[in-house]
């Protein structure tokens, strides 16, 4: 076994970010496997989970609402449900709010057009694993692109959140109607996480921006922690 | 009128999806300015879904049963969606 520890990419048909999502995984020390959406497993050693961006089964129905059902993602949830880490990204984030494991919906953007471009996010809360690299107040630079990206809760669900802490980060200007500027979220437990930016084509300042890489990077963290984790358990069995 | 308990018989069905009051609907506010451009007089328009459906049910009690379940764990998203199951001839 490699001593990097191993982070699943979901594929779905449709998909079309999981090579650059496992490419960055795979520059910042993990090692990757992508596993298909009709695997019924995640292989035992994985230390984290991504559902990559791109358009699961056409968008049909509402975006992600199909793939929410795949046959993969019972063990996902199993995996989360034992705190494993979870990064949904565009369409991953779409899947788990439709899959009930995030709160919120993401809707149509409000201009009704695809938007493309860099945006700017603020960070709002670092509790969880996925911003331990980050501050509070810190500026992000990560791209969208996606045209249903308007993430929604009903009033009261979002004070709620915003008052956990579960509200992530949100865009520094109205990108495309989210209720908030919200452009993440994390479940109550903090080991699940959404969000429209693609952080794995932000991974090298060449490209325009590494602000993606911090947000992968602390997931590759999470997943060498829990490995480790792994690794002591079975030697707890043994002795 | 009674019905035979057990024996199953295809249900038609149509189920109608509309985005919740006070939800956004840019869909349907741009149709809206579309139509306006044609010279149309419109106050509102929401865009929704329909969908017909034929299910096994053994009465119509039990199509809309398995009807309303699916709505709420795939036709529809609660969050921002009502809908409504109709029943056809069976």
């Amino acid at each position: 076994m490699s001593d990097r520890p191993l982070v699943a990419v979901i594929q779905f048909p449709g998909s079309n970010d999981d090579r650059d999502a496992a490419w960055s995984l795979g520059a910042l020390g993990a090692e990757v496997v992508t596993v298909w959406h009709g695997a019924f497993e995640l292989p035992e050693e994985t230390g984290a989970v991504v559902l990559p961006g791109g358009f699961s089964y056409g968008d049909y129905l509402r975006s992600g609402a199909i793939a929410s059902q795949a046959l993969v993602m019972p063990a996902v949830r199993r995996f989360a449900a034992v705190g494993g880490p979870v990064l949904g990204i565009c369409n991953g984030f779409q899947i788990l709010c439709e899959a009930r494991m995030l709160p919120g919906v993401l809707r149509p953007n409000h201009q009704l057009e695809f938007v493309c471009r860099d945006v700017s996010l603020c960070v709002e809360s670092t509790e969880s694993l996925f911003m331990r690299r980050c501050e509070i107040g810190q500026e992000l630079v990560i791209p969208v692109k996606h045209g249903e990206g308007a993430w929604y809760a009903d009033e009261g669900l979002f004070v709620q959140l915003a008052a956990r802490g579960q509200i992530v980060m949100r865009y520094t200007e109205d990108v495309n109607g989210s209720l908030g500027n919200v452009a993440a979220v994390v479940n109550e437990t903090g080991n699940v996480m959404g969000l429209m930016p693609h952080p794995e084509h932000a991974v090298d300042s060449l490209l325009g921006s590494a602000d993606g890489g911090l947000l992968l990077a602390a997931l590759v963290d999470a997943a060498a922690d829990r490995t480790l984790d792994l690794d002591r358990d079975v030697v707890g069995d043994v002795t | 009128m009674s019905e035979p308990a057990d024996e199953a018989k295809l249900v038609r069905a149509t189920v109608l999806v509309r985005p919740k009051q006070g939800i956004l609907d840019p869909q349907g506010q741009a149709v809206q300015a579309s139509l306006e451009k044609l010279g149309f007089s419109v106050e509102a328009v929401r865009i929704g879904r329909v969908i017909d459906l034929e299910v096994e049910a053994r009465s119509g009690e039990d199509a809309r049963k398995q009807l309303e379940l699916m709505c709420d764990s795939l036709l529809a998203n609660p969050l921002i969606e009502s809908f409504e199951v109709q029943l056809g001839e069976t």
